[in-house]
């Protein structure tokens, strides 16, 4: 019985979520919430959900102890679920997947996606191919360099990859595009967001697709360990992958919940994209409320980090909210200290973790060492690090 | 009777079409702001659409994307475009200004302090691009308890029922957005923008602007015979865009000139 029921019927997490859109996409909000409704109990929509998972994901994903990794820290032993393994690499198609399948039902012959690192527009690309959607993904300019091969891998796949260059030509300005293209093209297209970010029912729909994270753990974990975590740690730009392995564990208790935000060069240099670290003010953005890096009049400013999939200077509203009621708790890591747990992870267990997932190892090896030997950290492993290659030669003077 | 009241009404018993330009304040550079919006009431605008500047205009199509973005490199806010109210009603008390932006910058003052600043720079009406009705019922509060017109955005996806609700929080006017899509987007189609304004006259008694695709002298002429105001956003930009120093007010005042003549003569 899940006492936790957030959010409320207008999408609201408390004071956050909601949807704040222009009146063009009202409408078009309107009729994605009324089918998501629908199908989300729908027992057929859910087995073919559940088809694809199995079959072309290859779920469930192993929960790996990483005992190597926790002797040499000394303290708590960590252990791994492994989305790393998914088909394309990362959480994002367990959330692509829920959507196109949604979009089919829907229709629309066309779905758009908006992309930092890459990895959700390779989802988006991956799902569309496989379903014979047309597909566009909106990319800032800066992030199609930094992120070259998969620009090439959703090309591959026979997506239109669209450089955006407008303001910071990064993660938020390809969002904007994305509802630019919706605005205009709201009859025929499907718009898939890869966060937990955006109007209702977006954060809500996202993260109930990635919920089968923390389902399949809850139920490894007894397997395992033969008990539930003490701590389970993911790390959160928009927050998708912290929220499905977060929201099946709510209602568990003594389980802490530690979300792992971007302190880029460091909290005091302002060069970060972590706002509830920050304690940043609450504002409206990309359709929801939620806390946001922002200047005095309202400006979005510049966020960093070194990897580019937590570099958005907001969350999604439910971490908001689980900030708020304090159910979870919210620190950061810089761009060194990621790169540093980065290597750790690939020398001592073989696993070449991606930049946003080594925020996360990197704190649960700070908090292992506060830890007992007999308890246990679960890190969700978001996803695996070939993309970020290039990135981390670069940091090293490497010419591949 | 607020001043954007005042000018509806009065206009009505001439049998004319309100003007309204739009330009983004701060573009190209706060120093011609209130120059420009002075230079816009001598050659026909019957109120004054002065959008506010932000980082993130999702509702903007490329030519007001870019000119939030010339603002932004002055770091023209919405404080600064305040104090630019308040200049321009230093020598006009006439011409309403309706302030057009994105809820970010609203918030990051509160609902309360901005309208209490917004009146004491004399705004008379404001239009939040994402503060859907159901999201904003203590803002529309605030500005309508202070004689601020909150005005509200149709497009063609609102159904009859949205069309209540909206009209029932809005004042001054509605804002018919004539197309689907973004600003300064394709050619909007007279005949559908005609059939959606006279059902919406059904629903309400507040005037209704169309904007959104009003380009030129013939596309302003065919809308101010259907609706009570003309919006003109990314013509309007365009010009100041490709103007410079020297032939900016001579540009814009050319290009009023044409749109004003082109409005009379509609009805």
């Amino acid at each position: 019985m899940q006492l936790y029921d957030m959010p409320d019927a207008s999408g609201h997490f408390g004071q956050f979520g909601g949807t704040f859109v222009a009146e063009t996409l009202v409408e078009a909000l309107e009729e994605l919430r009324v089918m998501y409704e629908k199908y989300r109990h729908d027992p057929v929509f859910l087995a073919e959900y559940a088809y694809d998972l199995k079959h072309f994901v290859g779920r469930p994903s192993p929960i790996y102890h990483a005992k190597r990794l926790s002797d040499k820290v000394g303290g708590a032993q960590i252990y791994l679920k492994r989305e790393d393994l998914n088909h394309t690499g990362a959480h994002k198609i367990n959330n692509t997947i829920g959507q196109a399948l949604l979009a089919k039902r829907m229709g629309k012959p066309r779905v758009i996606a908006e992309t930092g690192a890459g990895q959700h527009g390779v989802a988006t690309a991956t799902i569309a191919a496989r379903l014979g959607l047309e597909c566009v993904v909106y990319m800032g300019s800066e992030d199609v360099k930094r992120q070259a091969p998969n620009v090439f891998r959703m090309k591959l796949l026979g997506a239109t990859v669209v450089p955006v260059e407008s303001g910071s030509k990064t993660l938020k300005d390809a969002l904007n595009e994305a509802m630019r293209d919706w605005v205009t093209n709201v009859h025929n297209t499907f718009y898939i967001i890869g966060t937990v970010a955006g109007p209702h029912p977006y954060p809500m729909m996202v993260r109930d697709f990635q919920a089968v994270i923390g389902i399949e753990a809850k139920e490894q974990m007894m397997e395992m360990a033969g008990r539930q975590p003490d701590v389970v740690m993911a790390c959160v730009g928009g927050g998708s992958n912290a929220m499905g392995i977060f929201y099946p564990y709510i209602d568990v208790p003594n389980v802490r919940l530690i979300g792992v935000e971007a302190a880029g060069l460091g909290m005091d240099t302002g060069k970060h994209a972590a706002p509830l670290t920050a304690n940043s003010p609450i504002g409206v953005l990309h359709g929801n409320r939620t806390y946001l890096m922002q200047d005095a009049d309202g400006n979005i400013i510049e966020t960093h980090s070194v990897s580019a999939g937590l570099d958005y200077p907001g969350v999604g509203p439910e971490h908001a909210w689980l900030k708020d009621i304090k159910r979870a708790e919210y620190v950061a890591i810089t761009d060194d200290e990621a790169m540093a747990a980065f290597h750790n992870l690939c020398r001592t267990e073989g696993i070449i973790p991606a930049l946003e997932t080594s925020h996360a190892l990197a704190y649960a090896e700070k908090l292992a060492k506060t830890m007992s030997k007999d308890q246990i950290i679960l890190v969700n492993l978001s996803g695996r690090g070939d993309k970020d290659i290039n990135t981390v030669a670069k940091l090293a003077n490497i010419t591949l | 009777m607020s001043r954007i009241q005042t000018i509806f009404t009065a206009l009505k018993h001439q049998g004319k079409t309100a003007l309204i330009p739009y330009i983004t304040a701060g573009d190209p550079h706060p120093k011609h702001t209130v120059s420009l919006m002075h230079t816009l009431v001598k050659h026909g605008a019957d109120m004054i659409e002065l959008g506010v500047p932000f980082s993130d205009p999702m509702a903007d199509g490329p030519v007001i994307q870019r000119a939030s973005e010339r603002a932004l490199m002055h770091k023209v806010g919405l404080t600064a475009v305040l104090d630019m109210v308040k200049t321009f009603r230093e020598t006009n008390q006439t011409t309403p200004i309706i302030l057009m932006g994105y809820a970010n910058p609203i918030e990051a003052i509160g609902a309360t302090a901005f309208a209490d600043r917004a009146k004491a720079a004399d705004v008379d009406g404001v239009i939040t691009v994402d503060y859907p009705p159901e999201e904003c019922g203590d803002f529309v509060q605030q500005l309508r308890s202070r004689d601020i017109d909150p005005v509200f955005l149709l497009s063609p996806t609102t159904d009859q029922k949205r069309v209540d609700l909206i009209v029932n929080q809005a004042s001054g006017f509605v804002y018919y957005v004539s197309l689907k899509g973004v600003t300064g987007a394709a050619n909007l189609d007279i005949t559908e923008v005609s059939q959606r304004v006279a059902s919406i006259r059904t629903q309400t008694n507040l005037p209704v602007g169309v904007g959104f695709g009003i380009r030129d002298a013939a596309t302003a002429k065919a809308t101010a015979a259907i609706a009570d105001a003309v919006v003109v956003g990314s013509r309007m930009v365009q010009t100041i865009e490709a103007s410079n120093d020297e032939n900016l007010l001579i540009n814009v005042a050319t290009l009023m000139d044409e749109l004003k003549a082109a409005v009379d003569a509609a009805k």
